[in-house]
């Protein structure tokens, strides 16, 4: 049995569907993201799951109960804020042990939980300090060990790391993954942050306009996008208009306007005259002028037209004969030797008949 | 940025204007004369004068337990009505509660004093003078409440009922801390709404029960003497010390955490 599953939930907004006939299972332990734009619906799940907003139809089941008539205070389900929400009127220790007071601990029981739950995050010399003393990422610290310190069976994240700076969302997002470990606890993280929820999750919920287009784990989803939304979404990818010319169980034969043919990897249910876009990474495409290039079985002349140099890697962005464009990536694993190829170069570009996907219509 | 001699005149005119009055009445309390015209020497004799004038003492007495009273109940009251504001948006509450701020104060002493009379068939005297001066201070303790409540991020409340804490639990523990500032800076301001309130008491008193305002424009109908001066330093002094008792207050009654 799942330890969370959310069945059929709808919730309307007057005219607007915030979040439409939902279902999902969430298992014990696991680190599950809603990933999706402002506005689909993911924080309206959150808020559901912690029991400030009931679903208009469907059931989130708990265990296998009915959470429908539970306020938020009775649910083992701790939610860190974006906001962190910090009680401003007390102490770090005062702020974590609050959970404690409710529950109405003894004396000795939330001195004893509250040492450990300050040393998980690192902050026990912080104790006496008052919230607004805190630098951002220590505040953060505070509101995890404040959700963790009762032993929740959920912790809900909504876009914890959205408030601070990209080095120290790093830093705070490996703290994250050691965390979820150490604890055992579910957490149900939310973010529009894609690169964040990949890095973090051990599966994910693509969310658009209150449906879920996709649940899969970060690497399946990231190679196999089952819509032209989700990969668009996650990553950069490259979307070709296509027309299925050849269908078999190994292959797709494909036809791009203006280019030509092309072979794809195969794709159960795609039948000829088909219509669709064929999707790839920058980093499968590979650019050259001949030799390596021209072996491949999908090869296309081009022109640079783009040369965006990112220290890391150098993306190329080449005009296609039938005008569209395509980005290549390539990395810079030789030392000073990143423009390969200038702005106005003729250029092949290709990629491996197993690379890509083709998404209908 | 530069500060011409004009500027600082037009500063010293305006404190001049706003605090040599005062000046005045203080210093001409210690006269030792029965007119306020020239300074003869110092004296304490207005001041026995006032401890030992029987009407006076009744009425500051009366002015302190109404100001008291209507104070602490304003101040439940108002607060109540500033979180029930905050929380559901409530218009027409917020203008009812508002009302009684802007109306004309002698409005509202003439419409009390009808209700009073005709519709409560209330003998006038304290209890009436209590109800008026608790429905002119509640829109104000109700603003600086609600002021404070837009201040805080709203999800604190939720993260405290996420963490266990029951709707009461939440108002003990979070709410209540966080807008005791605003709780009793509105209780101070109804305190001192109430004590130096004179038309609306004046309307709503009826006859027998006199307050310090009251009793000091009775005083000056006849002359204005030496112990009226008196009693309005005492009454600023009053005031004075609670101004600095809520300026000097601990951080956490200030909001300053």
């Amino acid at each position: 049995m799942p330890l969370l599953e959310i069945r059929n939930v709808t919730r309307r907004f007057g005219d607007f569907v915030a979040v439409d006939n939902i279902s999902l299972s969430i298992e014990s332990g696991e680190f599950f993201t809603l990933l999706g734009p402002s506005g689909c619906g993911k924080t309206t799940i959150l808020r559901m799951i912690a029991g400030f907003d009931l679903p208009d139809a469907g059931q989130i089941l708990l265990d296998g109960q009915d959470l429908a008539g539970t306020p938020p205070e009775k649910r083992p389900v701790r939610t860190v804020f974006q906001s962190y929400a910090l009680f401003p009127h007390m102490t770090v220790a005062q702020n974590v042990a609050f959970p404690l007071k409710m529950a109405r601990c003894s004396a000795d029981e939330t001195r004893q939980r509250l040492g450990e739950a300050l040393e998980q995050v690192h902050l026990t010399d912080k104790a006496p300090a008052y919230p607004h003393e805190l630098s951002g990422g220590q505040k953060q610290r505070v509101a995890l060990a404040r959700g963790l310190v009762n032993r929740p069976s959920i912790l809900l994240l909504d876009e914890p790391l959205g408030a601070l700076d990209a080095k120290l969302r790093e830093e705070m997002q490996i703290e994250l993954i050691n965390l979820q470990r150490d604890v055992g606890v579910t957490f149900i993280f939310v973010t529009h942050a894609q690169v964040e929820a990949l890095a973090l999750s051990h599966r994910i919920a693509v969310m658009r306009e209150g449906r879920v287009e996709q649940v899969d784990e970060p690497a399946r989803l990231y190679a196999f996008p089952k819509s032209r939304f989700v990969a668009d979404f996650i990553g950069h990818i490259n979307l070709l208009d296509a027309q299925v010319l050849e269908a078999t169980h190994g292959h797709l034969r494909l036809t791009i306007a203006g280019l030509g043919e092309m072979i794809a990897p195969p794709l159960a249910g795609a039948a000829p005259g088909g219509k669709g876009t064929f999707a790839i990474r920058p980093e499968q495409v590979r650019i050259g002028i001949h030799g390596e290039v021209t072996e491949l079985k999908n090869h296309f002349p081009g022109e640079v037209t783009h040369f965006l140099y990112r220290g890391d890697v150098t993306v190329y962005k080449v005009r296609l004969a039938n005008g569209m464009m395509i980005e290549a990536l390539l990395p810079n694993s030789a030392p000073g030797g990143a423009e390969l190829f200038k702005v106005g170069d003729p250029v092949r570009v290709g990629w491996r008949h197993d690379a890509g996907v083709f998404l209908h219509e | 940025m530069r500060r011409g001699p004009w500027l600082w005149a037009a500063a010293l005119a305006v404190y001049a204007f706003l605090y040599v009055p005062l000046a005045i009445v203080v210093v001409y309390s210690f006269n030792d004369s029965r007119l306020n015209a020239e300074w003869v020497g110092f004296t304490w004799h207005w001041y026995d004068v006032l401890l030992h004038d029987e009407d006076m003492l009744a009425a500051a007495g009366n002015s302190l337990f109404i100001a008291l009273v209507s104070s602490l109940s304003a101040t439940a009251l108002g607060t109540m009505a500033g979180m029930a504001m905050h929380r559901y948006g409530m218009r027409v509450l917020a203008f009812m509660v508002l009302t009684p701020v802007a109306m004309p104060e002698i409005l509202l002493g003439v419409s009390l004093l009808l209700f009073f009379i005709q519709v409560l068939n209330l003998t006038l005297g304290m209890i009436s003078i209590m109800i008026a001066h608790i429905t002119f201070s509640i829109g104000f303790v109700a603003v600086i409440v609600r002021a404070r409540l837009a201040g805080i991020d709203e999800s604190i409340f939720e993260a405290a009922r996420d963490l266990g804490a029951s709707p009461w639990e939440t108002f003990r523990y979070i709410t209540f801390p966080l807008i005791l500032p605003g709780v009793i800076a509105g209780g101070l301001m109804a305190f001192t709404l109430s004590i130096d309130d004179f038309v609306i008491t004046f309307f709503t008193a009826g006859v027998g029960v006199a307050t310090l305002p009251l009793r000091i424009y009775s005083m000056i109908k006849i002359a204005v003497t030496p112990e009226v001066n008196a009693v309005s330093t005492l009454l600023l002094l009053t005031l004075t010390m609670i101004v600095l008792a809520s300026r000097f207050a601990p951080d956490v009654l200030r909001g300053k955490t």
